[in-house]
């Protein structure tokens, strides 16, 4: 009587819509938190950085010029692929984060319910973030909010779903495009993401999930000429100062995080959204 | 006399008081700084106006600690409606001084009279009385109930727009609980100090408001000190990626305000004479000396030649000379130093094979003056297509389509301002939605006020001044 042998799955990276190895051919091994194996990733390299940048910029422009509308209901689309991988998130958030399969759910639950929450901000944003502008002169004057551009994402160490929804949705809401480098030793939850992520409707390139060390790609992140935004959420608290000088390069936008990951149970709000937005002040003279 | 030769009609110099020395103003009094003074030059006729005590690295110290102590004693813990009545005494002193400051600006800066006098002058009191408004209202600027200040604000301001400047960056700060500590340019730092003496005039606690002048130094050491919580920076995109790099790794909030080399797009239905006026003032206006000055002129194939035609002969019509003549379009460039950089990037756009225009405007002898030029056949490999001049120097490049438009506007790291011509709306704001930039000029241009937000896209800087948006920079949120 033999048991039935599972089909062990490859783990690959999320490039612009495709499952690409890692250029480096490296893969390091994953194990859940008793330090019981449970799969080998991909441990991405400088190159797939800048293969899933080029990807970003790519899908940038389809992307921030969708409709607000449109862009709502991708995102909706998502939770509702979520919602249909539950049971595979929970088991993986469970594993990753050595949490009872309760906790896990309702960390599962919180994640599809956060995702659902930036779902519905996407035409909203312009609302309340835009403005007529009542100036003293003969002009009609507005000012609307506009996505940044690429936005690089280094994820939560601790939170592996729940904190990489928490900040991989709001740069998605606004317009912007991202490349998220997951946990690096809770890299399940996200490699699922991205199943998901490619099987709903969102576009190739629109997100790019990489799994590998913060601590070796924030950098190249950081210093990227063409990426216009950095969350260093997941970088270790030294290395935080490092980063930022190197965005300094090209002026990027970089978000203040605190030292400690936050609990990501708690409400969300608006600051995130914020900081992947710049604000367009546009000028009509009136007349006749 | 030709049809267009005008009498002279100088404004009185004595209008600015001008004193033989300023001392910084630190805790509600001026002082001796500790720095080596400088002496403050004129730069239509480089004589010495006055002597200006500056503040050394101790004295940041001193006036942060003073600022601080303000902070948490009074400003802070004062509920916004009284705020918001200093703000508006402020806001009154500059307009009832407001012929001594448009004066002591032209005298110290070069600017002329005519743009001190209508715009930067009635514009910084502009501010403080939008920004007074704010101070008892800030729970219904959209970041949630009762948002907190920063605490001690850093700010470091240009010699561009003088006053301006600062009333930008004081009346948002203050309005929203903080205290300030504020570093004028080196060259321009004469009506900062008479603001000062407004403060006190005003009643200000003090510490609230505190006016350090001195160099690069200084503010290196403003933006560097430990206790300061909020740093506020407008000038070059250099200085700003050196600034974010000295911030980094700290929790200081940051907004900059940096370079541009905007875009001003004129398709072939645009009415050519409004476009030129538009185009004269976009990069013209204060010397070219503008952050969102629009110095690449895009101009349609098709009505390239005719619309030139008319700019030249239209900017063979600008006033050059003397900045306290009310008849002056152009006055002095700021300082030797910057005159030196706009001769160089001129000879690199003749060296790299650019068509230079230059006024026959006379030019005075004494002083830091220089014509204003055209350059035509750019292309935008070229460094007067691509570097900021800070000058009254326009390149002229083409397009054919709506899309080369765009593709040329936006093919420049800086992003801070553009300007399109056309009559028809749809494409107006179809190519309002392409450009990156943070203003959008339609059938205007340099438009300014304190309800609208400025600021940069990309290496023009982040962060926004003027407007609800104007207010994210000095809250907690």
């Amino acid at each position: 009587m033999s048991d039935r042998i599972s089909v062990a799955k490859t783990y690959k990276l999320y490039i612009g819509g495709k499952f690409p190895r890692s250029e480096s051919g490296r893969v390091y091994p994953v194990t859940d938190s008793k330090g019981k194996f449970l799969a080998n990733a991909s441990h991405a390299s400088r190159k797939d950085v800048r293969d899933a940048v080029s990807a970003a910029r790519k899908a940038f422009g389809g992307w921030s010029s969708a409709t607000a509308y449109n862009r709502g209901q991708v995102l909706y689309r998502v939770a509702e692929m979520l919602e249909g991988r539950r049971e595979q998130f929970v088991a993986e958030v469970s594993a990753s984060e050595g949490v009872a399969a309760k906790k896990a759910q309702s960390l599962v639950d919180a994640s599809i319910d956060r995702w659902v929450w930036y779902a519905g901000w996407t035409d909203k944003i312009a609302t309340v973030l835009g403005a007529a502008n009542p100036v003293a002169g003969p002009y009609f004057s507005f000012t609307v909010p506009e996505p940044t551009g690429v936005v690089g994402v280094l994820a939560p160490q601790q939170s592996s779903l729940l904190g990489l929804v928490s900040v991989l949705a709001p740069v998605l809401a606004t317009g912007s495009t991202a490349v998220v480098v997951s946990s690096a030793d809770r890299p399940l939850p996200a490699i699922t993401l991205s199943e998901v992520l490619a099987t709903s409707d969102l576009p190739g390139g629109v997100a790019n999930i990489l799994t590998g060390r913060a601590s070796e790609l924030g950098s190249w992140l950081a210093s990227h000429g063409d990426v216009n935004a950095l969350d260093p959420t997941g970088a270790e608290p030294s290395a935080r100062a490092d980063l930022a000088r190197d965005a300094a390069g090209t002026v990027k936008r970089v978000l203040t995080v605190p030292d400690t990951e936050p609990d990501w149970t708690a409400d969300a709000d608006m600051a995130r959204l914020r900081r992947y937005l710049e604000a367009k002040t546009v000028w009509h003279p009136l007349g006749v | 006399m030709g049809i267009f030769e005008y009498a002279p009609a100088p404004e009185s110099r004595d209008l600015a008081n001008l004193k033989p020395h300023y001392r910084p103003f630190v805790n509600g009094e001026f002082v001796d700084g500790s720095g080596e003074p400088l002496k403050t030059i004129n730069p239509a006729t480089e004589e010495v106006l006055a002597e200006v005590g500056t503040a050394s690295v101790s004295d940041v110290d001193t006036a942060v600690k003073a600022a601080r102590k303000a902070y948490t004693g009074v400003w802070s813990k004062m509920p916004g409606s009284e705020r918001a009545k200093y703000l508006f005494r402020i806001a009154r002193l500059i307009q009832e001084r407001s012929r001594e400051l448009a004066v002591l600006e032209s005298l110290d800066n070069g600017k002329p009279i005519k743009e001190s006098r209508d715009s930067d002058v009635p514009t910084a009191a502009a501010h403080f009385f939008y920004h007074a408004g704010w101070a008892d209202k800030l729970d219904y600027a959209g970041y949630g109930p009762n948002p907190r200040p920063l605490g001690v604000a850093g700010q470091v301001i240009p010699w561009n727009f003088p006053l301006l400047m600062l009333a930008w960056k004081i009346a948002p700060a203050l309005a929203t609980g903080n205290t300030v500590v504020l570093k004028p340019a080196e060259t321009t730092p004469l009506t900062a100090l008479v603001f000062a003496e407004i403060c006190q005039q005003a009643e200000l606690p003090p510490g609230v408001v505190n006016i350090l002048p001195g160099a690069g130094d200084i503010g290196a050491a403003l933006v560097g000190h430990g206790d300061v919580n909020k740093v506020a920076f407008t000038g070059s995109t250099d200085v700003g990626k050196a600034i974010q790099r000295q911030v980094a790794g700290t929790s200081k909030k940051l907004t900059l305000e940096l370079g541009g080399k905007a875009a001003n797009i004129v398709f072939d239905d645009a009415a050519l004479d409004q476009a030129v006026e538009g185009i004269v003032n976009g990069i013209f206006f204060n010397q070219g000396h503008v952050c969102c000055a629009g110095s690449r002129l895009l101009v349609q194939e098709s009505i390239a030649e005719e619309l030139l035609e008319k700019l030249r002969y239209r900017v063979s019509t600008l006033r050059l000379g003397d900045p306290l003549d009310k008849n002056t379009d152009i006055g002095a460039i700021n300082s030797a130093e910057q005159l030196a950089k706009i001769k160089g990037l001129v000879e690199s756009g003749d060296a790299e094979g650019a068509q230079r225009w230059t006024s026959p405007c006379p030019v005075p002898e004494r002083g830091f003056f220089f014509a204003p030029t055209v350059f035509s056949d750019v292309q935008q490999s070229m460094r007067i297509a691509r570097e900021e001049i800070f000058g009254p120097v326009l390149s002229v490049l083409t397009f054919r389509t709506p899309d080369e438009a765009v593709t040329k506007a936006n093919n420049t790291p800086y992003g801070l301002s553009a300007g399109i011509w056309t009559e028809k709306g749809s494409r107006i704001l179809w190519m309002a939605n392409q450009l990156r930039a943070g203003v959008v000029w339609a059938n205007t241009f340099n438009r300014f006020d304190p309800a609208a937000p400025f600021g940069g896209y990309q290496e023009s800087g982040f962060g926004r001044e003027g407007g609800r948006a104007g207010l994210e920079a000095y809250l907690d949120v």
